[in-house]
Protein backbone atom coordinates (compact mmCIF):
# COMPACT_ATOMS: atom_id res chain seq x y z
CA UNK A 1 0.00 0.00 0.00
CA UNK A 2 1.38 3.57 -1.08
CA UNK A 3 0.87 6.13 1.55
CA UNK A 4 0.58 10.00 0.85
CA UNK A 5 4.61 10.51 2.14
CA UNK A 6 5.74 7.52 0.05
CA UNK A 7 4.26 9.29 -2.94
CA UNK A 8 5.44 12.73 -1.46
CA UNK A 9 9.32 11.69 -1.64
CA UNK A 10 8.71 9.97 -4.78
CA UNK A 11 8.13 13.47 -5.92
CA UNK A 12 10.99 14.60 -3.73
CA UNK A 13 13.24 12.56 -5.36
CA UNK A 14 12.35 13.02 -9.17
CA UNK A 15 12.81 16.29 -8.87
CA UNK A 16 16.74 16.13 -7.80
CA UNK A 17 17.22 13.30 -10.55
CA UNK A 18 15.69 15.94 -13.31
CA UNK A 19 18.07 18.40 -11.99
CA UNK A 20 21.04 16.00 -11.74
CA UNK A 21 19.56 14.94 -15.03
CA UNK A 22 20.92 18.41 -16.76
CA UNK A 23 24.55 17.01 -16.45
CA UNK A 24 24.42 12.92 -17.37
CA UNK A 25 24.89 12.15 -20.34
CA UNK A 26 22.74 9.01 -19.97
CA UNK A 27 19.97 9.96 -17.53
CA UNK A 28 17.65 8.78 -15.38
CA UNK A 29 14.12 7.68 -16.88
CA UNK A 30 12.16 10.14 -14.51
CA UNK A 31 9.09 9.14 -17.03
CA UNK A 32 9.23 5.72 -15.39
CA UNK A 33 8.20 7.75 -11.88
CA UNK A 34 8.91 5.13 -8.84
CA UNK A 35 10.54 2.41 -11.19
CA UNK A 36 12.80 4.65 -12.58
CA UNK A 37 16.13 2.63 -12.43
CA UNK A 38 19.24 4.35 -10.16
CA UNK A 39 22.01 2.28 -9.10
CA UNK A 40 22.98 -0.84 -9.78
CA UNK A 41 21.39 -3.80 -12.01
CA UNK A 42 19.96 -1.53 -14.73
CA UNK A 43 20.59 1.64 -13.30
CA UNK A 44 22.39 4.62 -14.97
CA UNK A 45 24.28 6.21 -12.56
CA UNK A 46 28.13 5.83 -11.85
CA UNK A 47 28.96 6.05 -8.30
CA UNK A 48 29.85 9.40 -7.77
CA UNK A 49 26.64 10.12 -10.00
CA UNK A 50 24.66 8.25 -7.05
CA UNK A 51 26.67 10.49 -4.34
CA UNK A 52 25.31 13.62 -5.89
CA UNK A 53 22.08 12.40 -5.55
CA UNK A 54 22.08 11.37 -2.45
CA UNK A 55 23.19 14.50 -1.36
CA UNK A 56 20.67 16.61 -3.01
CA UNK A 57 17.66 14.08 -1.64
CA UNK A 58 18.87 14.41 1.83
CA UNK A 59 19.50 18.22 1.74
CA UNK A 60 15.50 17.71 -0.24
CA UNK A 61 13.96 15.95 2.85
CA UNK A 62 16.05 18.36 5.42
CA UNK A 63 14.37 21.40 4.01
CA UNK A 64 11.23 19.89 3.33
CA UNK A 65 10.77 17.91 6.99
CA UNK A 66 13.39 19.52 9.13
CA UNK A 67 15.05 16.38 9.68
CA UNK A 68 18.77 15.70 9.02
CA UNK A 69 18.92 11.73 7.38
CA UNK A 70 22.25 10.06 6.38
CA UNK A 71 21.12 7.87 3.81
CA UNK A 72 24.19 5.79 3.03
CA UNK A 73 24.65 4.45 6.17
CA UNK A 74 25.35 1.58 7.35
CA UNK A 75 21.62 0.30 7.89
CA UNK A 76 21.74 1.27 4.02
CA UNK A 77 24.07 -1.25 2.81
CA UNK A 78 22.58 -4.13 5.18
CA UNK A 79 19.62 -3.88 3.19
CA UNK A 80 18.99 -7.13 1.40
CA UNK A 81 17.69 -4.96 -1.52
CA UNK A 82 19.77 -1.98 -2.06
CA UNK A 83 17.96 1.05 -1.44
CA UNK A 84 18.96 2.89 -4.22
CA UNK A 85 18.21 0.50 -7.16
CA UNK A 86 15.01 2.24 -8.21
CA UNK A 87 13.34 5.88 -7.30
CA UNK A 88 10.41 3.85 -5.41
CA UNK A 89 13.10 1.72 -3.44
CA UNK A 90 14.68 5.12 -2.11
CA UNK A 91 11.30 6.50 -1.22
CA UNK A 92 10.60 3.21 0.45
CA UNK A 93 13.68 3.48 2.42
CA UNK A 94 13.56 6.85 2.98
CA UNK A 95 9.91 6.61 4.66
CA UNK A 96 11.40 3.63 6.35
CA UNK A 97 13.82 5.67 8.24
CA UNK A 98 11.50 8.62 9.16
CA UNK A 99 9.32 6.67 10.70
CA UNK A 100 12.44 5.05 12.68
CA UNK A 101 13.18 8.79 13.81
CA UNK A 102 9.79 9.44 14.80
CA UNK B 1 27.98 25.38 -13.66
CA UNK B 2 30.31 28.86 -12.87
CA UNK B 3 31.62 29.56 -9.90
CA UNK B 4 28.89 32.74 -7.62
CA UNK B 5 32.88 33.96 -6.18
CA UNK B 6 33.51 37.29 -7.94
CA UNK B 7 35.31 40.49 -6.79
CA UNK B 8 32.41 41.95 -6.00
CA UNK B 9 30.51 39.47 -3.26
CA UNK B 10 32.04 39.23 -0.18
CA UNK B 11 33.47 35.63 0.41
CA UNK B 12 32.00 33.49 3.18
CA UNK B 13 34.54 31.94 5.02
CA UNK B 14 33.37 29.51 8.30
CA UNK B 15 35.94 29.09 11.13
CA UNK B 16 35.70 26.39 13.88
CA UNK B 17 36.73 27.57 17.50
CA UNK B 18 36.87 31.16 17.10
CA UNK B 19 36.27 32.07 20.73
CA UNK B 20 39.74 32.56 21.11
CA UNK B 21 43.54 32.04 20.27
CA UNK B 22 44.28 31.65 16.47
CA UNK B 23 40.84 31.45 15.59
CA UNK B 24 39.22 34.40 17.28
CA UNK B 25 42.13 36.33 15.21
CA UNK B 26 41.78 34.14 12.33
CA UNK B 27 38.28 35.63 12.36
CA UNK B 28 39.12 38.98 12.26
CA UNK B 29 41.72 38.96 10.26
CA UNK B 30 39.63 37.93 7.44
CA UNK B 31 36.91 40.56 8.48
CA UNK B 32 39.42 42.80 8.03
CA UNK B 33 39.55 41.86 4.63
CA UNK B 34 35.44 42.08 3.77
CA UNK B 35 34.44 38.44 4.11
CA UNK B 36 31.38 37.28 5.88
CA UNK B 37 32.57 35.34 8.84
CA UNK B 38 30.46 32.69 10.75
CA UNK B 39 32.01 31.29 14.05
CA UNK B 40 31.50 28.63 16.67
CA UNK B 41 32.79 27.35 20.24
CA UNK B 42 31.15 25.50 22.95
CA UNK B 43 30.91 29.20 24.29
CA UNK B 44 29.55 32.20 23.66
CA UNK B 45 31.89 34.87 21.44
CA UNK B 46 33.01 37.35 24.02
CA UNK B 47 33.12 39.69 20.73
CA UNK B 48 30.75 40.87 17.81
CA UNK B 49 30.97 42.21 14.62
CA UNK B 50 28.15 43.54 12.23
CA UNK B 51 29.83 40.53 9.79
CA UNK B 52 30.25 38.57 12.02
CA UNK B 53 27.85 35.12 13.14
CA UNK B 54 28.62 33.29 16.04
CA UNK B 55 27.12 29.96 16.86
CA UNK B 56 27.17 27.43 19.88
CA UNK B 57 28.24 24.29 19.01
CA UNK B 58 30.30 21.37 19.83
CA UNK B 59 32.33 20.56 16.66
CA UNK B 60 32.34 17.00 17.80
CA UNK B 61 28.45 16.24 17.56
CA UNK B 62 26.60 16.19 14.10
CA UNK B 63 23.63 17.70 14.76
CA UNK B 64 25.26 20.61 15.86
CA UNK B 65 27.60 21.00 12.51
CA UNK B 66 24.52 20.51 10.68
CA UNK B 67 22.82 23.43 12.21
CA UNK B 68 25.86 25.79 11.40
CA UNK B 69 25.63 25.24 8.05
CA UNK B 70 21.97 24.71 7.48
CA UNK B 71 22.15 28.70 8.98
CA UNK B 72 24.78 29.39 6.58
CA UNK B 73 22.93 27.96 3.43
CA UNK B 74 19.68 29.93 4.71
CA UNK B 75 21.18 33.32 4.60
CA UNK B 76 24.13 33.00 2.37
CA UNK B 77 23.06 29.96 0.14
CA UNK B 78 26.48 30.05 -0.45
CA UNK B 79 30.08 28.95 1.41
CA UNK B 80 33.30 29.93 -0.17
CA UNK B 81 35.96 29.34 2.80
CA UNK B 82 36.24 26.28 5.91
CA UNK B 83 39.10 26.94 8.31
CA UNK B 84 38.76 23.98 10.55
CA UNK B 85 40.44 25.55 13.81
CA UNK B 86 38.86 23.79 16.69
CA UNK B 87 41.49 21.18 18.57
CA UNK B 88 42.99 20.15 22.00
CA UNK B 89 45.89 18.98 23.05
CA UNK B 90 46.99 16.45 25.18
CA UNK B 91 50.44 15.80 26.26
CA UNK B 92 51.09 12.54 28.53
CA UNK B 93 53.26 9.81 28.98
CA UNK B 94 51.56 7.23 26.68
CA UNK B 95 51.31 5.09 29.52
CA UNK B 96 49.74 7.55 31.64
CA UNK B 97 46.90 8.29 29.10
CA UNK B 98 43.28 7.84 30.08
CA UNK B 99 41.24 6.42 27.15
CA UNK B 100 38.86 9.14 27.75
CA UNK B 101 41.30 11.89 26.79
CA UNK B 102 42.31 9.74 23.90
CA UNK B 103 38.63 9.73 22.81
CA UNK B 104 38.42 13.45 23.56
CA UNK B 105 40.92 14.28 21.80
CA UNK B 106 39.96 12.04 18.30
CA UNK B 107 36.61 13.32 18.62
CA UNK B 108 37.58 16.99 18.46
CA UNK B 109 40.14 16.81 16.06
CA UNK B 110 39.22 14.00 13.69
CA UNK B 111 35.62 13.72 13.80
CA UNK B 112 35.06 17.70 14.27
CA UNK B 113 36.95 18.33 11.05
CA UNK B 114 35.57 15.45 9.17
CA UNK B 115 31.97 16.90 10.23
CA UNK B 116 33.19 20.06 8.58
CA UNK B 117 34.61 19.21 5.99
CA UNK B 118 31.48 16.85 4.77
CA UNK B 119 29.00 19.26 5.54
CA UNK B 120 30.69 22.07 4.19
CA UNK B 121 31.33 20.29 0.97
CA UNK B 122 27.72 19.82 0.34
CA UNK B 123 27.10 23.56 0.56
CA UNK B 124 30.46 24.35 -1.67
CA UNK B 125 29.53 22.01 -4.15
CA UNK B 126 26.17 23.78 -5.37
CA UNK B 127 28.97 26.87 -6.62
CA UNK B 128 31.65 24.44 -7.75
CA UNK B 129 34.14 26.21 -5.26
CA UNK B 130 35.61 25.97 -2.33
CA UNK B 131 38.33 26.40 0.15
CA UNK B 132 39.03 23.81 2.66
CA UNK B 133 42.12 24.59 5.46
CA UNK B 134 42.54 21.78 7.88
CA UNK B 135 45.07 21.89 10.98
CA UNK B 136 47.87 19.58 11.97
CA UNK B 137 51.12 20.22 13.52
CA UNK B 138 54.43 19.98 13.74
CA UNK B 139 54.14 17.60 16.26
CA UNK B 140 53.33 15.28 13.39
CA UNK B 141 56.52 15.16 11.13
CA UNK B 142 58.76 15.51 14.60
CA UNK B 143 57.27 12.51 16.67
CA UNK B 144 57.61 14.50 19.59
CA UNK B 145 57.21 12.15 22.69
CA UNK B 146 54.57 13.06 25.37
CA UNK B 147 52.22 13.95 22.17
CA UNK B 148 51.15 10.59 20.54
CA UNK B 149 47.61 10.79 21.03
CA UNK B 150 47.33 14.37 19.84
CA UNK B 151 50.28 13.85 17.07
CA UNK B 152 48.33 10.89 15.89
CA UNK B 153 44.72 12.66 16.17
CA UNK B 154 46.51 15.58 13.53
CA UNK B 155 48.38 12.77 11.23
CA UNK B 156 44.92 11.28 10.59
CA UNK B 157 43.76 15.04 9.44
CA UNK B 158 46.96 15.26 7.18
CA UNK B 159 45.00 11.52 5.74
CA UNK B 160 41.85 12.99 5.89
CA UNK B 161 42.98 16.26 4.12
CA UNK B 162 44.57 14.45 1.36
CA UNK B 163 41.92 11.97 0.45
CA UNK B 164 39.23 14.40 0.31
CA UNK B 165 41.01 16.81 -1.67
CA UNK B 166 40.93 13.68 -4.16
CA UNK B 167 37.74 13.06 -3.63
CA UNK B 168 36.52 16.99 -3.75
CA UNK B 169 38.46 17.96 -6.88
CA UNK B 170 35.56 17.25 -9.45
CA UNK B 171 33.61 20.14 -7.36
CA UNK B 172 36.19 22.51 -7.32
CA UNK B 173 36.71 22.13 -3.71
CA UNK B 174 40.53 22.50 -2.82
CA UNK B 175 41.48 20.79 0.65
CA UNK B 176 45.04 21.51 2.35
CA UNK B 177 46.57 21.95 5.88
CA UNK B 178 48.63 23.87 8.01
CA UNK B 179 50.82 23.02 10.26
CA UNK B 180 51.76 25.48 13.10
CA UNK B 181 54.94 25.08 15.07
CA UNK B 182 54.18 26.07 19.01
CA UNK B 183 52.47 29.35 19.11
CA UNK B 184 51.90 31.15 22.47
CA UNK B 185 48.54 30.02 22.85
CA UNK B 186 46.15 28.20 25.55
CA UNK B 187 46.98 24.89 23.53
CA UNK B 188 50.51 25.36 25.04
CA UNK B 189 50.05 26.32 28.60
CA UNK B 190 50.84 23.64 30.83
CA UNK B 191 54.10 23.02 28.60
CA UNK B 192 57.65 24.10 30.38
CA UNK B 193 59.91 26.00 28.57
CA UNK B 194 62.83 23.98 28.57
CA UNK B 195 60.28 21.10 26.51
CA UNK B 196 59.22 24.46 24.05
CA UNK B 197 62.68 25.36 23.67
CA UNK B 198 63.94 21.98 22.61
CA UNK B 199 61.07 21.62 19.98
CA UNK B 200 62.06 25.12 18.62
CA UNK B 201 65.63 23.77 18.42
CA UNK B 202 64.53 21.04 16.22
CA UNK B 203 62.57 23.88 13.64
CA UNK B 204 65.16 24.97 10.72
CA UNK B 205 63.33 28.59 12.16
CA UNK B 206 63.89 28.73 15.60
CA UNK B 207 61.38 31.08 17.28
CA UNK B 208 57.65 30.44 18.53
CA UNK B 209 55.20 30.88 15.53
CA UNK B 210 52.84 33.91 15.40
CA UNK B 211 49.31 33.57 14.29
CA UNK B 212 50.16 36.03 11.43
CA UNK B 213 52.36 32.59 10.17
CA UNK B 214 49.21 30.79 10.08
CA UNK B 215 47.27 33.54 8.42
CA UNK B 216 49.59 33.96 5.88
CA UNK B 217 49.38 29.98 4.82
CA UNK B 218 45.68 30.24 5.27
CA UNK B 219 45.85 33.46 2.29
CA UNK B 220 47.96 31.57 0.26
CA UNK B 221 45.50 28.33 0.30
CA UNK B 222 42.31 30.06 -0.07
CA UNK B 223 43.01 32.61 -2.65
CA UNK B 224 41.30 31.90 -5.78
CA UNK B 225 44.02 31.64 -7.76
CA UNK B 226 45.30 28.58 -5.67
CA UNK B 227 42.76 26.40 -7.25
CA UNK B 228 45.87 23.92 -8.34
CA UNK B 229 46.98 23.66 -5.15
CA UNK B 230 45.37 21.25 -3.39
CA UNK B 231 45.99 17.95 -0.76
CA UNK B 232 49.63 20.09 0.31
CA UNK B 233 50.52 20.12 4.03
CA UNK B 234 52.39 23.21 4.85
CA UNK B 235 54.01 22.62 8.31
CA UNK B 236 56.15 26.03 9.27
CA UNK B 237 59.58 26.49 10.95
CA UNK B 238 60.78 24.62 8.40
CA UNK B 239 59.78 21.50 10.18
Amino acid sequence: MTTDLYKTLVDLIIVQAEELNEGLKIQIDVAAGENAALFGEGGVLKSIELVNLIVAVEQAVEDKFDLFLTLADEKAMSQKKSPFRTIGALAAYIEKRMQEEE
Amino acid sequence: MTTILTENIAPVTLITGTSRGIGRFLANHYLEQGHKVIGCSRKPADWANPNYDHHIADVTQESDVKLVLKSIRTKYGRLDNLINNAGIAAMNHLLLTPTSVVENVFNTNVVGTFLFCRESARLMKKNNFGRIVNFSTVAVPLKLEGEAVYAASKAAVVCLTQIASREFAEFGITVNAVGPTPIQTDLIAGVSEDKIQALINRQALHRLGTFEDVANVIDFFIKKESNFITGQVVMLGGV
